[in-house]
């Protein structure tokens, strides 16, 4: 048992030490903020809060594992969120009944996949690089999105009750988005770690000649890995707009710095090839309780951009200090025998 | 020396003195360049009666030369292969820092001087970051720094203004020398500058060096690492004189100016031909596609065009730029295209 655990740990050194970091400063806010942190209340807040992140943390890393970045993530979260609550809206007769959620939240998903493509084929077929890319697409999507909506908003009224329920809904006492945050990570989990086209990706990341090479068709599975983050990007966006009760042009703005950051927090290396995806999802608890902490210490809102930058500044130059030390002890020990 | 080493060298000389040839000179990236500057201005001309007058097309450049003094030292990072997302976060807090320390007392010289620095140093961190940590991406880099240096720009300002510079401060952005803006001749100079650099010194074939194939590079001698600080270094000081004249068209600054800059610079560059893999382009394309982006922005303007709609048409302009070149590796295995070019 004692070594079972043992061995867990030492396979996830890095998982590990971003579990114990976010229990200190757990137990560190909860102190300074005087007990208001680790109330069933403020958590249950914050894990709804990010539930959304982390459904985008998801879609955001087999991008990142590729050694690609998809900027566009935001703006597809308003363009998906935006076309599907128009659609509502247009739906909505005078008695408050209109399309069913699932359905709005099916085409938000493919509105989100259909960008995805775009940007995956653009970068894999048309060899443009990922950022300049997703760049382009950022502004075109965003753009798109003031188009459908003509400039104005959807607001609560101009939603279904059985829409509006999927935010707030509890399932065994637990909200909605959590169970769903919960299901994208369990499928992802299987999916980059066990399924065969998940392991492809890392091998595509890795190096891309080796992968293809060994008969990985490359440009599908790059295109591929857009089109999840475009999806999850789809998903996110509708629950988003459900959860605020509001939709317009500006929903998500710079949102996909969150995104990358998470990831990057959670040990996906930007480099490609690595990065798990139960890292992934601590790094977006991580930022999700910082974006939570920093307003219960009272830090001037001011502030908190700042020290949100330097502290993804800090783990990418710890993560890379770590990574170097430890090829370093594997050359060394490779020297010895 | 055998025969087969004279072939080579023969081969080679070839190579070095090919034939002039009509058809390869206007099939440059330039020309296209050129012909979409020429469509563009016609397209103006037919929107509004009064575009093709000096005066006005003179106020429509001195509109957008802020974005072009930013645009060359951009054309170096991309050369070597790297990106700068951070370049309006450095801008917004050279401005806010020049503002906030003339209003605290300082002569406005000392100001200028000031938000200068402030550009340098943010550009150092940039480039520090990249030559200590190399595997590093300078995607990651300037994005934390995009987020970090706006959020100190928000610290020191929060949502207030800093402003009521001098009334000479003015000249900078709004002056005429003679009917010609003041900024677009600093402009001027300043790619002449670049032009110079980038294609008659050596530092300017360093940098294509290093764009081409940086491994190459570093083992033929050429100092990588010194490089790429100067021209992040540089970058931000190009920041920082942008946001000085961006300061004094606005009269007052604050923590949100230039948002969104770095993608009408990276636009404009890319456009201008510069390769986003490295190693690629030249500073006559980068003039060109400045001015074709800054006049399009104008025209859409005129007709009333929302900018929302300039959003997708700048994006969809980004990404048509640099599918072109690809094209022909992309299209290249199938017959129809083949029998297209033939």
């Amino acid at each position: 048992m004692n070594g079972g655990v043992k061995r867990i740990i030492s396979q996830n050194v890095r998982e590990s030490c971003l579990l114990a970091v976010i229990f200190v400063l757990a137990v560190a806010v909860n102190i300074r903020s005087g007990g208001n942190f680790l109330t069933a209340r403020n958590l249950s807040d914050m894990f709804v809060e990010t539930s959304i992140l982390a459904i985008l943390t998801m879609g955001m890393m087999s991008v990142i594992i590729t050694g690609g970045i998809d900027l566009s993530v935001g703006s597809t979260m308003a363009l998906a969120g935006m076309v599907g609550t128009s659609v509502l809206r247009d739906s909505m007769n005078e008695a408050g009944q209109g399309i069913s959620p699932i359905l709005i939240i099916a085409l938000a998903v493919g509105i989100g996949m259909l960008a995805g493509l775009l940007n995956g084929i653009l970068i894999s077929w048309f060899h443009v690089l990922p950022i300049i890319a997703t760049l382009g697409t950022m502004n075109i999507y965003r753009g798109v999105t003031y188009l459908v909506s003509g400039g104005s908003w959807v607001l609560q009224q101009n939603m279904t009750t059985s829409f509006m329920a999927v935010a707030t809904g509890k399932l065994l006492g637990i909200n909605n988005l959590i169970w769903i945050a919960l299901v994208v990570f369990a499928v992802n989990f299987y999916f980059l770690g066990y399924a065969r086209t998940g392991r492809k990706i890392y091998a595509v990341g890795n190096s891309l000649e080796s992968a293809a090479v060994s008969g990985i068709n490359t440009k599908r599975t790059i295109t591929l890995t857009y089109v999840i983050a475009g999806a999850m990007a789809g998903l996110a966006g509708i629950l988003y707009v459900c959860k605020y009760a509001a939709s317009q042009g500006e929903t998500a703005t710079g949102y996909e710095l969150n995104v990358i950051a998470s990831c990057v927090l959670g040990g996906v290396s930007v480099s490609g090839g690595s990065g798990k995806v139960h890292g992934a999802i601590l790094g977006a608890i991580l930022f999700g309780m910082l974006n939570n902490a920093l307003p219960l210490l009272k830090i001037s809102p001011f502030w908190q951009e700042a020290i949100r930058g330097l502290i993804i500044l800090a783990s990418i130059v710890v993560n890379a200090i770590v990574s170097r030390r430890s090829t370093r002890k594997v050359l060394e020990r490779r020297a010895i025998a | 020396m055998s025969k087969l080493q004279t072939n080579v060298m023969a081969h080679r000389s070839l190579q070095n003195e090919r034939p002039f040839s009509t058809k390869r000179f206007f099939l440059q990236w330039e020309w296209m360049l050129v012909l979409l500057f020429i469509i563009i201005n016609v397209i103006n001309t037919f929107l509004s009666p009064n575009y093709l007058v000096f005066d006005s097309i003179m106020s429509a450049i001195q509109m957008f030369c802020d974005k072009a003094i930013l645009v060359f030292p951009m054309m170096l990072v991309i050369l070597v292969g790297d990106i700068d997302i951070s370049v309006a976060s450095i801008m917004a807090l050279s401005a806010v820092i020049m503002g906030v320390g003339y209003n605290a007392g300082l002569p406005m010289g000392a100001a200028i001087l000031l938000a200068l620095c402030v550009g340098g140093a943010c550009g150092f961190v940039n480039g520090i970051l990249l030559v200590k940590f190399k595997e590093l991406s300078p995607m990651i880099v300037t994005l934390v720094g995009q987020i970090v240096f706006r959020g100190i720009a928000s610290i020191i300002l929060e949502d207030g203004a800093a402003g009521s510079f001098p009334s000479w401060f003015q000249y900078l952005g709004w002056g005429y020398v003679g009917r010609i803006p003041f900024i677009l001749i600093v402009v001027l100079i300043e790619a002449v500058i670049f032009l110079y650099a980038i294609h008659f010194t050596r530092f300017g074939r360093n940098v294509y060096a290093m764009g081409n194939n940086e491994t190459t590079a570093r083992y033929s001698g050429i100092k990588t690492d010194r490089i790429r600080l100067f021209i992040y270094v540089l970058m931000g000081i190009f920041a920082g004189i942008a946001a000085i004249f961006l300061a004094s068209k606005m009269g007052s600054v604050r923590p949100s100016v230039a948002k969104g800059y770095e993608m009408d610079v990276i636009a404009m560059v890319v456009l201008g031909g510069v390769s986003n893999n490295g190693g690629k382009g030249r500073v006559i394309g980068v003039v060109i596609a400045t001015f074709i982006v800054g006049l399009l922005r104008y025209g859409l303007g005129i007709v009333n065009v929302p900018s929302q709609t300039i959003m997708i048409i700048v994006g969809v302009l980004l990404i048509v730029a640099v599918i072109i070149p690809n094209l022909k590796s992309t299209l290249g295995g199938y017959r129809w295209f083949q029998k297209l070019m033939r």
